[in-house]
């Protein structure tokens, strides 16, 4: 599931004002790989799905918070 | 014609008295990239496309409208309970101002919703790619509405609403293969 995440560096200039960010991120959400959902996906139980917000694992991303839980 | 359940389509909790993000989360309320936006979107352009995929639009419009109906919820948790001086520090001063505690269709700068954030062209293949393009900024949205709270419960809501856009985008995929087939027309070899 990680692997939906990537990751580059951007570019850095010589006289950047702030200190300089390491990487940026973003998201290919599984959604990206399908054109067509095929039939018969293996599917969540019932509980997962309304936990996850989608009935097949094919189509899960997940998303954690930059910020997390529990204060800065 | 719509039968209305009264329940959200998922539970919304909000662990953490922040009135600050009640006025980020209105960026998903009334904002470019927003439920309401999608929304109505949808329901208007579905008149003016190919029969196989109205009931996409259809659906799709419906459950933006659950999705509304909870970000509403949040938004008014936040703020119910708030005095003037605390919605003025969470920059809402200018909120309560004209609407009290009430909601409003904005965005989170404040700027009232317009339709000219929407577009029906009335070619199926151009509506459906804005249509993609509105779920997957919704989704981006959505992410940076997540890395903003430190609430787990508020991120729960937040990821399933996320969620939620990414299959929409895929149906509209999925939709816009159909345009694309055709599978009425007949082929001779």
């Amino acid at each position: 599931m990680e692997s939906q995440l990537r990751r580059y560096t951007p570019f850095r200039g010589p006289f950047d004002p702030c200190p300089p960010v390491p990487f940026k991120t973003y998201v290919v959400p599984p959604n990206q790989f399908i054109t067509f959902q095929p039939p018969d996906l293996p599917q969540f139980s019932l509980q997962e799905a309304l936990k996850y917000g989608t009935l097949w694992p094919a189509l899960f991303s997940p998303y954690e918070s930059k910020c997390k839980g529990g204060g800065k | 014609m719509w039968i209305y359940e009264k329940k959200l389509q998922y539970p919304v909790r909000v662990g953490k008295c922040d009135i600050r993000m009640a006025r980020y989360l209105s960026e998903q309320y009334g904002g470019a990239d927003g439920e309401l936006a999608a929304a109505l979107r949808y329901m208007n352009q579905r008149y003016t496309i190919p029969d196989k995929v109205i009931g996409v639009l259809n659906d799709i419009s419906t459950e933006e409208f659950a999705h509304l109906e909870m970000i509403a919820t949040m938004i008014y948790k936040l703020t119910k309970d708030a005095s003037v001086c605390e919605l003025e520090e969470a920059g809402l001063g200018p909120h309560f101002a004209a609407h009290d505690h009430a909601l409003f269709y904005n965005n989170a700068s404040g700027v009232p919703f317009t339709a000219a954030y929407i577009q029906a062209k009335g070619d199926p293949l151009a509506d459906l790619y804005e249509d993609i393009a509105a779920e997957e900024k919704a989704r981006a949205t959505y992410q940076w509405l997540i890395d903003m709270t430190d609430d787990v419960d508020l991120q729960d809501s937040l990821k399933f609403l996320r969620e939620r856009e990414i299959v929409h985008a895929l149906r509209f995929k999925e939709a816009v293969q159909i345009i694309i087939d055709d599978r009425n027309q007949k082929r001779v070899f």
